[in-house]
């Protein structure tokens, strides 16, 4: 699944970004495709009501999937009770410890093979040859080392982000061209003008595409992470709901992820377009 | 009294002694000699292959030069190269300037602009302007550095043919004010001619020919001595007569 993620994002760009080069426009443009975005609504919405008509007549037990409005109601009394705020902040706080420390270590590493041959030669081997493991087979590994406290799953999180930052800066700064660092040279940049005003811009798309990898991965991994023995965290809720039957927790839990990664993209594809905007997919406004 | 002769020529001229380059077997330039007179414009032909593109490396400095050579070359040195090479990522004002102390930057790369007919540009993207707006960008970012020596790789050879004629006055104007010593790379006789003092020839890794263009300026095609100084030029370039006719 996070390879969908990647093959699709640089598509994803252009059209998306019409309406962000002219925001003065943003309320004339958005009005005409409204109506198909109530049409993509319809038919999820359609479905929401064949559950609650299929809960209501009996088709559908509880112990299978609670109906959405008792799932609604628990949603209420999750936030009222304080208990769905609290385990949502633990899990944002590995979330954010875990990937920002795999961005750093990603970053940091790419920038050292990616800027000295070195450095190529000391840390592209071993990383080339990490990222063929699926790095969630660690899991038995990681709780050797860490135990089950909250060391592992952020480790994981962050070993879920390391690797997609790592891939795609250091490809986006070997894939440099040439021209224009010569260019550069003859208009007299040194070697750290060189990388901050031609080597490193010139990587941020191909790096972007990677944090929006890393952000699938690093989710995937806080899922997975948050089955080990957790005592808090959505992962934990929705354990410990599954230990009462309750479908209806199960179901706000799953919806919160849905969401918080929804929420997480939609954020890298602002930087994306902020960053980004000179490309020419963006700019024809 | 020289009426195209630039406003000032006081610097020092090109000099270069026992130039060799060689890739492999194969020999570019072979021990050449070149002179060029402070403020001077020449024009660089040759065939395809012939070693032109690594000269002009080398007097760029972009290439390292073999010890035994001497090489005198005014500095500082600008190059515009056959494709912008603007840099995507910055605003084509932000371009000129590339390298520049920031103190003044706006001002100057304003005022280039200005020059090259590209003020209403300055705030864009590159990737906006047209083949011949960003042509003119490189130009601008070239003299804006105040060089002495000024290297054109084929400048204009992707442009079409009027945009073209519109960048040779411009050029011209640009060195009558500037008074780089310039020398350009192109396979066009006919922009060799319009442009230049001096055409020389490299073959064989050596400057072949060197001859004077002794028209009054502006030129055009229709001037009598135009035709057959082309001529001239292309016999040297080894073009058979009647295919060029
Ligand atoms: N970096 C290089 N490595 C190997 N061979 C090279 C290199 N650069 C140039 N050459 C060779 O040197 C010769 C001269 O190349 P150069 O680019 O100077 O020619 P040119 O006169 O500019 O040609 P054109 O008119 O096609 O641009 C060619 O045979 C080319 O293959
Ligand atoms: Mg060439």
């Amino acid at each position: 699944m996070p390879d969908t993620q990647v093959a699709a994002a640089p598509r994803q760009l252009a059209p998306r970004a019409s309406a962000t080069t002219a925001p003065a426009r943003l309320p004339a443009t958005a009005r005409k495709p409204a109506a198909q975005r109530w049409r993509r609504f319809a038919s999820p919405l359609v479905l929401v009501v064949l559950w609650q008509a299929a809960s209501m007549a009996g088709l559908i037990p509880p112990r299978t999937l609670a109906a959405p409005t008792t799932v609604l109601a628990s949603t209420w009394e999750l936030i009222e009770t304080g208990e769905l705020p609290y385990h949502l902040l633990v899990s944002l706080g590995r979330v954010l410890t875990g990937f920002t420390l795999g961005v750093t270590t990603g970053a940091a590493l790419a920038l050292v093979a990616g800027l000295s041959r070195l450095g190529e030669e000391v840390v592209d081997a071993p990383m080339q040859m990490l990222r063929t493991m699926p790095f969630l087979a660690l899991v038995p590994l990681f709780i050797l080392w860490f135990g089950i406290g909250e060391t592992p799953k952020i480790a994981l999180v962050a070993l879920g982000a390391t690797f997609p930052v790592y891939l795609t800066l250091f490809a986006g700064i070997r894939g440099t061209d040439p021209k224009l660092a010569e260019a550069a040279r003859v208009f007299g940049l040194d070697r750290r003008g060189l990388i901050r005003h031609v080597i490193l811009p010139g990587a941020l798309p191909s790096a972007l595409v990677g944090l929006r990898y890393a952000l699938g991965s690093a989710w995937l991994s806080l899922v997975i992470a948050e089955q080990i023995n957790a005592t808090a965290g959505i992962g934990f809720l929705i354990n410990d709901a599954r230990e009462f039957l309750r479908t209806d927790v199960i179901v706000v839990g799953l919806v919160v992820y849905a969401l918080l990664g929804l929420g997480a993209d939609a954020l890298v594809r602002l930087v994306e377009r902020r960053a980004l905007a000179w490309r020419p997919g963006l700019l024809k406004a | 009294m020289d009426m195209h002769a630039p406003a000032f020529a006081t610097h020092d001229p090109l000099r270069v002694r026992n130039l060799t380059r060689r890739f492999g077997e194969n020999t570019v330039l072979d021990a050449l000699n070149l002179d060029l007179a402070p403020g001077s414009f020449t024009a660089l032909l040759g065939r395809s292959g012939s070693g032109k593109t690594t000269l002009l490396r080398t007097l760029a400095g972009l290439d390292e030069a073999p010890h035994e050579a001497r090489l005198d070359l005014p500095r500082p040195a600008a190059v515009v190269f056959q494709e912008p090479r603007l840099l995507p990522w910055k605003k084509v004002w932000q371009n000129v300037v590339l390298g520049l102390p920031s103190a003044g930057a706006r001002r100057r790369a304003a005022q280039a602009l200005t020059e090259v007919g590209l003020d209403h540009r300055q705030d864009v993207w590159p990737a906006t302007l047209s083949g011949g707006e960003a042509q003119r960008a490189a130009l601008a970012r070239a003299l804006v550095r105040e060089p002495r020596l000024l290297l054109l790789d084929e400048p204009f050879a992707a442009l079409d043919a009027l945009t073209r004629i519109r960048m040779h006055a411009l050029v011209l104007d640009l060195w009558r004010h500037h008074g780089p010593t310039t020398l350009i790379v192109t396979h066009d006789v006919d922009e060799a001619v319009l442009l230049a003092d001096r055409v020389l020839v490299l073959d064989g890794g050596r400057i072949a020919a060197d001859i004077a263009v002794d028209l009054p300026r502006p030129r055009a095609h229709a001037d009598a001595g135009f035709a057959a100084l082309r001529r001239r030029l292309l016999t040297e370039l080894g073009v058979d007569q009647q295919e060029a006719a």
